[in-house]
């Protein structure tokens, strides 16, 4: 499941209590900003053609001190927006200060993924799946340089820091699967290091965690780091480098440059990806992958040749499921 | 004086009776025409001059790097440039609009040409500083700008740690060092702004008699003078820490990144006040100008520029909601920032008000000023929408926020600049320029401007994250808006760029005063002798001694 996306919306879902009094706040911001700015607009528009050089106009001074002006119209629209401050403090306030009952999610966050771990044990790379109905309490901290991370749906963000941690919690409402983001430039691929937050029925959540937690999860997160170790920039159809593609790989006969006939099975794969120039490829173009000798961990291989292993025999990364 | 419609000097409006030049000294820009006598001269009016056609050529570099974002913006999955591409394209952008235009715009050009003029001065404190400062400003900006433009640097103009100092491979350092080497300029400017206004009036010429633009800029030559060294201090530790793994940003050798963003944001928050005060004081210049009427309120302009330049080093922590600083510490910036609105509102309304019961002439400079005025008040008030903390956190580092602060630097400064460089113009180059062009500019800039970025406040409402290379399909549409608007404020800026600049030849001689205006700067020929007065200018009686007078004047100006 995918978020919706209409051509042109205009107001983003709200998917908690907080999110719809946040919109509450700004709609209400929203009028006084116009309470305050429209007289201006029209008095300028009605100045300007009332008062046009050559115009027959009133122009006698009308006698007003300006004093009396000039500090009614600097502590009225101060003490207006006040009110303001002190709304948004109540809410920010409350949303600092996360239940005790709160159910605890780990995110760590990295260039150029987001990975998270339920109470459970169960983990996720850039997709997250959560309870309704349950305060939900990230705990995040960054692996390298400072993320954030953003689920507008519940309107909150907060940075992801390498050196302590931060927290966010809220309370879904709504089942739904909606963007989640990292909203603090980090590099390269910032714009892509994200996924989804998909809210569930406590029901759901729990069957998820016991079956799709740890089978679906895995191929998820193995399509995360394919993603995130730029393998899909050469591997993907239709990326310039036309590297070998993954359709049908898995448990097909490769055809080596030296004449031996291979199976690609997860031995085959992993020795693969850690050490690209042995068995070269029959009729392949010139070798220019790196070797991921010691820059993958034991645990992300396994993710990766599981993600191989799921792919589908046409069409692209993203339809590979299990 | 007369209060009437009747507007004395309105016939003076088409001068056509050329001025009489025998036994006239030549002005500045013929006194000597040699390459040295430009590149070694001291008068501030012709370094005002190179400041001029150096700002302009960088904001030309950063304009076509945001047509480059814009044109990658098209598409929602980045098929146009790669990441990195874009990355370092709003790099450009940002330092360089920033850096090399925002930031000197004002103040280096107009300052630098009227603040003598103005308070009836020959010269700036300290000439040959002045000299210094462009070079000091030209080596640090072009190093920088082969680095950005040639080299690449993909950190955003914030330079944020610890990806500027241990993770970006692209040409960080000497980004670095020539944007550290720019603040000299800025302090160096700052200076002698300071000295020059407070020792170098003309007899007669009291503070409260100073026209608003000169207040605007002595207020921000403090912000420049009390700010910019945190900054440099900042950069160097950043270039320390990148170039000698000195550890104080970076967790991996024991710093801390906030303590950046803190050092940062003291000087950038207050730096929005160096592009912001300059542009208030064109303003406040051109209204009553072209209303025919002293400004509103003078006095409480005046303190309101100080009080802006106070109150705006209490508010940095305001850009730092959602990263990890105390509840406490948000909750007191976020007061602080509504009490900033304060000094800004008096502004906008004492400009309304100058314009009640005026005589009205919208020529080029007005139309801006009306642009600004509107533009400015949006700005204004959607970054008290930031400013409010439970709506920051959903709209912080959004589009909304780039929308909130073109609305302020473009909106504001960008638009200032073009009403200024139209009202002084027969000024600095004793030429008119095509006044029909100058309005349909106006309006397209006007235009063009409100369709690239209203609909990023759109765009941040709905959550589309700010310096996204690719981004979800749903945005699409109101991406394609703001790109199209871009390429009609793209042919608003390009049409002055041609005018001006045909004026220089063609355009019809400036009278000394085009457009009657009250100031010292009109009393003296257009463009000035090298040594700005003929005979000491005589100061006139109250400030913005214009034919329109409201009764408030007695109150105010005893």
């Amino acid at each position: 499941m995918t978020p919706d996306h209409p051509a042109l919306q205009l107001w983003p879902v709200a998917a908690s209590a907080t999110a719809v009094e946040t919109d509450e706040l700004i709609l209400a911001f929203t009028v006084l900003t116009l309470v305050l700015t429209v007289p201006v607009f029209i008095a300028i528009t009605w100045f300007a053609l009332r008062y046009r050089e050559g115009s027959e106009a009133d122009r006698t001074p009308s006698g007003i001190r300006s004093n009396l002006i000039e500090i009614s119209w600097m502590l009225i629209p101060f003490l207006l927006t006040l009110v303001f401050f002190a709304w948004g403090a109540k809410l920010f306030i409350q949303s600092k200060n996360p239940p005790p009952d709160a159910m605890v999610v780990e995110v760590i966050g990295r260039q150029w993924m987001w990975k998270f771990q339920h109470p459970t044990g169960q983990s996720e790379i850039n997709d997250l799946h959560l309870p309704i109905g349950q305060p939900i309490k990230l705990r995040i901290i960054s692996q390298d340089v400072i993320h954030a991370l953003y689920i507008p749906a519940v309107r909150m963000q907060i940075d992801a820091l390498p050196d302590r941690y931060t927290q966010m919690w809220f309370k879904a409402d709504k089942v739904g699967t909606f963007h989640l983001y990292c909203s603090e430039y980090c590099g390269t691929d910032h714009s892509v290091m994200g996924g989804k937050v998909t809210f569930m029925n406590p029901g759901d959540y729990q069957d998820w965690l016991v079956h799709a937690g740890a089978q679906q999860g895995k191929v998820a997160s193995g399509r995360a780091l394919y993603q995130a170790y730029g393998c899909a920039g050469c591997h993907e159809p239709g990326s310039a480098v036309r590297a070998p593609g993954f359709a049908g790989l898995f448990g097909s006969q490769v055809g080596l440059a030296d004449g031996r006939t291979v199976t690609a099975d997860a031995a085959w794969l992993r020795e693969k990806i850690l050490n690209p120039n042995g068995d070269r490829l029959a009729g392949g173009g010139k070798q220019v992958m790196p070797s991921f000798a010691g820059r993958i961990p034991e645990q992300e291989l396994g993710l990766l040749v599981d993600f191989i292993r799921s792919y589908p025999a046409t069409g692209h990364a993203a339809e590979a499921t299990r | 004086m007369s209060a009437s419609g009747t507007i004395e000097g309105a016939a003076r409006r088409e001068p056509h009776v050329p001025e009489s030049t025998i036994g006239r000294k030549p002005d500045y820009l013929h006194a000597e025409s040699t390459l040295r006598s430009w590149f070694f001269t001291t008068d501030h009016k012709r370094i005002a001059i190179l400041y001029l056609t150096s700002i302009t050529g960088f904001f030309v570099i950063g304009a076509l790097a945001a047509g480059v974002v814009r044109l990658a913006l098209i598409v929602p999955n980045g098929a146009i440039m790669t990441n990195d591409t874009y990355n370092k394209a709003f790099t450009i952008h940002g330092v360089v609009m920033v850096w090399f235009f925002l930031i000197p715009s004002i103040p280096a050009t107009f300052g630098n040409f009227l603040i003598p003029l103005m308070i009836g001065a020959k010269d700036l404190a300290f000439p040959k500083l002045n000299l210094t400062s462009w070079y000091v400003f030209m080596g640090g900006a072009l190093f920088t700008l082969v680095a950005v433009v040639l080299g690449g640097v993909d950190t955003g103009w914030t330079f944020y740690a610890p990806l500027s100092t241990a993770f970006s491979n692209s040409w960080v350092l000497p980004a670095l060092i020539g944007v550290t080497i720019v603040g000299f300029s800025s302090i160096l400017t700052g200076l002698n702004f300071v000295v020059t206004i407070h020792t170098m009036r003309a007899p007669g010429m009291t503070w409260f008699k100073l026209p608003i633009f000169v207040w605007a800029h002595y207020a921000t030559s403090l912000i420049f003078l009390l700010a910019t060294p945190v900054i440099t201090t900042a950069l160097v530790l950043l270039i320390a820490e990148r170039a000698f793994h000195v550890g104080v940003f970076d967790p991996a050798f024991g710093g801390d990144p906030v303590l950046f963003q803190h050092l940062f944001w003291f000087y950038s928050h207050p730096a929005v006040y160096i592009m912001v005060l300059p542009g208030m004081g064109v303003i406040s210049e051109i209204v009553p100008a072209f209303a025919r009427k002293k400004l509103f309120g003078y006095r409480f302009v005046a303190y309101a520029s100080i009080g802006l330049a106070s109150v705006t080093f209490f508010v940095w922590g305001h850009h730092m909601f959602v990263n990890g600083q105390s509840d406490l510490a948000s909750l007191v910036f976020s007061a602080l920032s509504f009490a900033v609105a304060v000094p800004s509102a008096v502004k906008v309304y004492n400009w309304t008000a100058t314009i009640h019961k005026g005589s009205l002439r919208l020529d080029t400079p007005m139309l801006y000023a009306m642009g600004y005025i509107g533009l400015f008040v949006l700005g204004g008030l959607t970054g008290l929408y930031l400013a409010t903390l439970a709506i920051n956190q959903h709209i912080h580092a959004t589009y909304f926020v780039v929308a909130h602060f073109h609305y302020i630097m473009v909106g504001g400064t960008v638009l200032a600049f073009l009403g200024g460089l139209h009202f002084w113009w027969p000024k600095f180059t004793g030429r008119m320029y095509s006044e029909p062009w100058g309005r349909v500019s106006a309006v397209l800039i006007f235009l063009g401007f409100n369709v690239t970025f209203f609909p990023q406040f759109i765009l941040g409402y709905l959550g589309m994250p700010r310096r996204y290379a690719t981004y979800p399909p749903e945005f699409q549409l109101l991406n394609v808006l703001s790109s199209a608007g871009a390429t009609i404020l793209a042919a608003g800026y390009l049409f002055p760029m041609l005018y001006l600049v045909y004026s220089l030849w063609f355009g019809r001689k400036a009278p000394a005063n085009p457009w009657d205006a009250r100031g010292l700067e009109w009393e003296t020929a257009s463009p000035p002798p090298t040594l700005n007065f003929e005979r000491p200018p005589e100061v006139p009686r109250i400030p913005y001694d214009y034919p329109i007078q409201a009764t408030e004047a007695k109150d105010q100006h005893r």
